[in-house]
């Protein structure tokens, strides 16, 4: 399948998921998707088969509410069966709201915002200390960037010259309460990575095409490591979910279920 | 008595074992002086990772390898440690269960004079209600060195906390009981147990024979392993003796004198007593002059004992 159409079809997974389950952050996971589809079906060297290997490229979701998508993407790559996502967020279930390393696929928990690039950094370091060929991706939110621990994350990852990680920015603009800037200024994303000395490429971030072109520009950077700053559309697929503040974690009824599905199908459908 | 810090003993066990295993790292947050860490880093450099003063990166980072096959010792002061990274302890180490060891230095009243800041007085609490970490205070260089080595054969998360200072030995060269979460039983005795961690143990061992002096017979029990705590111990000395005293370098909630209390109360109730640093920022001071004003010496032991026997 066209991996652009493959976008929508997955979309259609966390959508399902969401509604079955009455819960879960349809925004962000929406925004994220051509990131997640472009590492896991074109850029990252990791399968079912070598998960548990040493050799395998790494990757952290960092804004661990978007959790929806990457299961929808693991069950899809064969991490686990699809069927398991229809226990996303039941009684018991492992499929948890945030990724949990209790499921195949994942490597750390995540769910406190701050802390996946440093793990990121971790990686890539011992990447380095053995070297290892892998890479390491990490891919944060833009309300994230307001964490402390973030900046500590990337003085450490410019100290350590890491150019076997890559770090996305899902540059949405919006978070819970409202645009990042109305609740604290995220503005000049690129300038202040730059600050700190990493490689920065900024692109339309639900543009498949030049994901995969910036994934692949990172590659060939030397001693330093590289961040993409990905422009996306928070809700992108579904127009009345797209760019609205309220459906951060918003819950679709039956006719909203109906109308995502539809027009999914009808996104999808151009890349046919 | 020789007198050797314990962060000199982990720091020489690692630069033995870092020379045979590639796969053990260590990481502090500029705090590789206070660590005693300048001969491993020296020794190790490949092996040897500086975070700067950023204690929350320094624990993630430490996960981070660790899920790489890293054989993570993070080394911070307990301070910070348990407070300022308590959230990457529980989230990168013990939640996602990757394994590193959190070494807090300089712990409890260490850093007597320099207030509150410093002072991990209730780190044990912290850490030991966190699901996923273990915790451990040991006493001396002889117990410290073997349970490093016990936890160098493991992959689960830990948290060992130490103090800065040199301390006497409690145990003898050769003779070291040890068995990985099985409190030491130093002195038998039948009419109180004494139940240490960490450096107060040296105490507690002191305690016991001034006690045997004025006729008074005192088990002395050393529970380095305080989570997961040797219930056993507890719960045989609840039945045999007819008063629990726990000494902790950590205020009296939710530290070993509150976990003690729990077991016995379940198990076989006995008056359990408390010595402890009080719910407020300790006096400033050594060390030593802050255990003996608040009690926590060997003649505070004996003479809270003297008046509850």
């Amino acid at each position: 399948m066209n991996l652009k159409k493959k976008a929508y079809e997955l979309r259609k997974d966390v959508v399902d998921m969401i509604y079955r389950a009455k819960t879960g952050h349809i925004g962000g996971d929406l925004s994220v998707m051509e990131i997640l589809v472009d590492l896991y079906y074109k850029q990252m060297n990791v399968t079912p088969e070598n998960f548990n290997s040493d050799d395998h490229d790494h990757f952290v979701m960092s804004k661990g509410h978007s959790v929806e998508a990457l299961y929808a993407v693991l069950a899809d790559r064969g991490f686990f069966p699809k069927e398991d996502l229809k226990t996303f967020a039941t009684f018991g279930s492992k499929y948890i709201g945030h990724p949990t390393n209790k499921v195949n696929g994942i490597e750390m928990n995540t769910g406190s915002l701050g802390h996946g690039l440093g793990v990121g950094v971790g990686m890539a370091l011992a990447g380095k200390m053995d070297e290892k060929n892998y890479r390491v991706y990490v891919v944060m939110g833009d309300g994230e960037m307001a964490e402390g621990s973030v900046w500590e994350a990337v003085t450490a990852g410019a100290h350590y010259k890491l150019d076997n990680l890559t770090a996305f920015v899902d540059r949405n603009h919006l978070q819970i309460s409202g645009t990042t800037e109305q609740v604290m200024n995220q503005k000049s994303q690129e300038a202040r990575w730059a600050a700190f000395g990493w490689n920065v490429i900024s692109v339309p971030g639900n543009d498949l095409d030049a994901i995969d072109n910036a994934v692949e520009l990172a590659k060939k950077v030397k001693d330093k490591p590289t961040v993409i700053i990905a422009h996306t559309i928070k809700g992108c697929g579904i127009s009345f979910v797209e760019n609205q503040v309220g459906w951060h974690h918003h819950v679709p009824n039956d006719e909203e279920y109906q109308a995502a599905l539809k027009e999914l199908d009808e996104r999808g459908a151009q890349y046919e | 008595m020789n007198k050797i810090a314990n962060k000199t003993i982990i720091n020489n066990v690692l630069i033995e074992e870092a020379a045979k295993d590639k796969n053990i790292v260590v990481l502090c947050s500029d705090s590789r002086g206070s660590a005693g860490l300048g001969p491993y880093s020296k020794e190790h450099p490949k092996q040897f990772v500086e975070v700067g003063i950023a204690e929350q990166n320094l624990v993630t980072i430490a996960a981070g390898l660790a899920a790489c096959g890293k054989k993570s010792f993070v080394f911070s002061p307990a301070s910070f440690l348990s407070t300022r990274s308590m959230e990457q302890a529980k989230v990168d180490v013990a939640y996602s269960h990757t394994n590193v060891k959190l070494i807090g230095i300089s712990g409890g009243v260490s850093y007597g004079e320099l207030g509150m800041t410093h002072q991990s007085a209730n780190d044990i609490a912290i850490m030991a209600s966190t699901p996923g970490l273990r915790v451990y205070l040991p006493c001396d260089r002889f117990q410290t060195e073997k349970l490093i080595r016990a936890l160098l054969q493991d992959k689960d998360p830990a948290y060992v906390r130490i103090g800065r200072n040199a301390v006497e030995d409690v145990y003898e060269e050769g003779n070291v009981p040890f068995e990985l979460n099985k409190a030491v039983t130093i002195q038998d005795g039948s009419d109180v147990t004494i139940i240490a961690c960490g450096e107060m143990v040296q105490g507690a061992k002191a305690a016991g024979e001034l006690l045997k002096d004025k006729g008074i017979s005192a088990r002395v029990i050393d529970m380095y392993c305080i989570k997961p705590i040797d219930k056993e111990a507890i719960i045989k000395a609840a039945k045999e003796t007819k008063l629990i005293l726990t000494v902790e370098e950590h205020v009296k909630l939710g530290g070993l004198g509150s976990m003690v209390a729990q077991v016995a109360a379940e198990n076989a109730p006995v008056k359990v007593v408390s010595l402890g640093l009080p719910d407020e920022p300790a006096i400033a001071g050594k060390s030593a002059q802050i255990f003996k004003y608040y009690g926590m010496d060997a003649e505070g032991i004996v003479k809270k004992i003297s008046e509850l026997l």
